[in-house]
C-alpha cells in the first residue's frame, strides 16, 4: 500500500516510527544473540547482561534504581498491572481507588473492572483545560484509599497534570501513587524521585522505539501482586521470557529521546504553536482543547464546530496527512471521547475534534502544508453541514 | 476500511445542497450521535424530479446520503419508499458493520421527506413496515455509563 504520495505523519501520539539506530541495535538479538536470559550457558549469560544493562539505562533515565524497573509488553500491561496489582495486594487494608475522569482506557477500564469486583472508585473531574485539582484529590482521600492513579499527560488533549504535587499529597498520606506516563516519557522531563512517583507506566513505541514493549517502574517497598503468573523472570514479579530485542530497542530509543529532549521540545513547541495560532485564526468557530501552556510540546487538539471528525480525517488522508479525532465515528462506539466530554465539550463539538501530534521527522514545510490544507477542508464540509449557520451569521458570533 | 465507492461518494458527493421551496423535507439523526441528514425533495406527478441533501457526519453518513439521493432521483414515491438501508449499503459496495446505522439514517431521511410531502398534501403518512425492518443498523442510543 506504499504510494508515491508523500505522507505527512501527524499522529505520533498513536505511535511513532522506530528510529533506524533502534532497529539496528535490536537486530542481533533475533538471530545471533538469541539466548534465553534464564539459561546458564554463555550465550544466555550474554542475553542476561544485555537485559540488565538496558534496565540500568532505563533506571538512569527515570531517576530510579535498576531493581525498580520491570519490563512488560507495553503501556496497557503496565497500567493493568499497576492498578490491579496494587488494588488486590492491599485489599485487606482498603478498597478505595482515586483516578481521573480523563485516563486512557488502559487505566479507565481496569478501574471499572475493579468497581465490578467490589472496589469503590472516585473519578476526579478535571477543569475545562483538563487539569485535575490536587486540593480536590486530597479531599477525596479516605481511610480506605489504597491507590491514586493520575496520568502524567493526556494522550488526546495533551494537558500535563500536576503530578509532583499529587505525588506529594499521596506520599503524605502513605498512599501509593501511579502515573500513566506513556505520553510523557521521552517528551518532557520526568523523574520518579523528584516527582514523588511510586509506579510509572511507559511504552517504547511512543518515543521511536518498537511496539509491544514497555516498563512498569515500581518503587522499592510498594505492595503489588504479580499480574502475569508463571516463570521466575523479572524477579518473580512478571513471568514470561524477556522480549530481548524489544528491551534493547526500548532502552536505545529512550537514550536517544532523553538526549534530544531539550532540542526536540523547543522544535515541536514551535510547530505546535504555529499550528494552533494558524488554525484558530484561519478557521472561524474553532477552539483549542486542552491547556494553552501546560501542554505536551507535540500536541494540537482543535474542535471545529459544525463538522464531524472522521470526515475531516478522510479528507486529510486524501492529501496524505495522517491525524486523529475524538469523534465517535472512529472509536468503534457511538460515543465521542470521554476526555472531550470531561472537559465540558458538548457532544456536537466533541465530534468535530482534530488531533495533530508532532514528532521528530516533521518539518516546517509540513506545517505549512497543513495550515494551507485544513481551512479548505473545513469549509467544504461546513458547506455540506445542515448545522452550519452560514457565513452571514458568522459576524454576529 | 471503506470501499472505493464510499470514498468516491465521500470525496465527490452527488446532489449536495438545498432546494428552494421543496415539496418535502426530512431531517433525521441528532448531533449528539454525530450524524444528521437533511433531505430535500422536488416532486412532480408523484415522481421525485430533484433531490438534494445536507449532512453532518462521518464519511459513511455523507456517502450514504449521496448514494440515497442517486437512488431516489427519478423514482415514483412508491418506488422511493421501498429503497431500504440495505440497498443503499449494497450500492456503496458495503459498509463496515459499525457504520450500517448511517445507511439506516439515509432510509429514514427519505421516508421522513416523503411523509412530509404527503402530510402537506393532506394525505395520511405512510407507515414504517416495522420498527425492526432495518438490516444491520443500530440506532443512536447513548450508553448509560
Ligand atoms: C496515555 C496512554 N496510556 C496507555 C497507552 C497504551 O499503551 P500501549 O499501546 O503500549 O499498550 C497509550 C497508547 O495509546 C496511551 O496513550
Ligand atoms: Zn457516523
Amino acid at each position: 500500500m506504499v504510494s508515491d504520495q508523500r505522507v505527512i505523519y501527524l499522529d505520533h501520539a498513536a505511535t511513532t516510527p522506530a528510529r533506524p539506530e533502534v532497529v539496528e541495535a535490536m537486530l542481533p538479538y533475533f538471530h545471533d544473540r538469541f539466548g534465553n536470559p534464564s539459561s546458564i550457558y554463555r550465550i544466555a549469560r550474554e542475553s542476561r547482561k544485555v537485559v540488565e544493562s538496558a534496565r540500568e539505562s532505563v533506571a538512569r533515565a527515570l531517576g530510579a534504581e535498576p531493581g525498580e524497573i520491570y519490563f512488560t509488553s507495553g503501556g496497557t500491561e503496565s497500567d493493568n498491572w499497576a492498578i490491579k496489582g496494587v488494588a488486590f495486594a492491599n485489599r485487606k487494608r482498603g478498597d478505595h481507588i482515586i483516578t481521573s475522569a480523563i485516563e486512557h482506557h488502559a487505566v479507565l477500564y481496569p478501574t471499572r473492572y475493579l468497581a465490578k469486583q467490589g472496589f469503590s472508585v472516585t473519578f476526579l473531574p478535571v477543569d475545562a483545560t483538563g487539569l485535575a485539582d490536587p486540593g480536590m484529590l486530597e479531599d477525596a482521600i479516605t481511610e480506605k484509599t489504597t491507590l491514586i492513579s493520575i496520568m502524567t499527560a493526556n494522550n488526546e488533549i495533551g494537558t500535563i497534570e500536576p503530578v509532583r504535587e499529587i505525588g506529594k499529597i499521596a506520599r503524605d498520606h502513605g498512599i501509593p501513587f501511579h502515573t500513566d506516563a506513556v505520553q510523557a516519557v521521552g517528551h518532557i522531563p520526568l523523574s520518579v524521585k523528584d516527582d514523588n512517583i511510586d509506579l510509572l507506566s511507559l511504552s517504547a513505541h511512543k518515543f521511536n522505539g518498537p511496539k509491544g514493549v514497555g516498563v512498569l517502574y515500581i518503587r522499592k517497598g510498594t505492595r503489588i501482586d504479580p499480574f502475569l503468573h508463571g516463570g521466575a523472570q523479572e524477579r518473580n514479579r512478571r513471568a514470561g521470557t524477556e522480549n530481548l530485542a524489544g528491551i534493547v530497542g526500548l532502552a536505545t530509543a529512550l537514550d536517544f529521546a532523553v538526549q534530544s529532549l531539550p532540542r526536540e521540545m523547543e522544535r515541536q513547541k514551535r510547530f505546535r504553536d504555529r499550528l494552533i495560532a494558524g488554525l484558530l485564526s484561519s478557521v472561524p468557530h474553532s477552539r483549542l482543547n486542552g491547556h494553552p501552556e501546560k501542554r505536551l510540546p507535540g500536541n494540537v487538539n482543535i474542535s471545529f464546530e459544525y463538522v464531524e471528525g472522521e470526515s475531516i480525517l478522510l479528507s486529510l488522508d486524501a492529501y496524505g496527512i495522517c491525524a486523529s479525532t475524538g469523534s465517535a465515528c472512529t472509536s468503534g462506539s457511538l460515543e465521542p471521547s470521554h476526555v472531550l466530554l470531561a472537559i465540558g465539550l458538548t457532544h456536537e463539538v466533541a465530534h468535530g475534534s482534530l488531533r495533530l501530534t508532532l514528532g521528530e521527522e516533521n518539518t516546517d514545510e509540513e506545517i505549512d502544508t497543513v495550515l494551507e490544507t485544513v481551512p479548505g477542508i473545513i469549509g467544504k464540509l461546513r458547506a455540506m453541514s445542515p448545522l452550519y449557520p452560514g457565513k452571514e451569521k458568522e459576524c454576529h458570533v | 476500511m471503506y470501499s472505493e465507492k464510499v470514498m468516491d461518494h465521500f470525496a465527490n458527493p452527488r446532489n449536495v445542497g438545498e432546494i428552494e421551496n421543496p415539496d418535502g423535507v426530512g431531517e433525521v439523526g441528532n448531533p449528539v450521535c454525530g450524524d444528521i441528514m437533511r433531505m430535500y425533495l422536488k416532486i412532480e406527478d408523484n415522481r421525485i424530479v430533484d433531490v438534494k441533501f445536507k449532512t453532518f457526519g462521518c464519511g459513511a453518513a455523507i456517502a450514504s446520503s449521496s448514494m440515497a439521493t442517486e437512488l431516489v432521483k427519478g423514482k415514483t414515491l412508491e418506488e422511493a419508499w421501498e429503497i431500504s438501508n440495505k440497498a443503499v449499503a449494497e450500492a456503496l459496495e458495503g459498509l463496515p458493520p459499525i457504520k450500517m446505522h448511517c445507511s439506516v439514517l439515509a432510509e429514514e431521511a427519505i421516508h421522513t421527506a416523503i411523509n412530509d410531502y404527503r402530510v402537506k398534501q393532506g394525505l395520511p403518512p405512510w407507515e414504517e413496515k416495522s420498527p425492526h425492518h432495518h438490516e444491520g443498523g443500530e440506532g443512536c442510543e447513548l450508553p448509560d455509563e
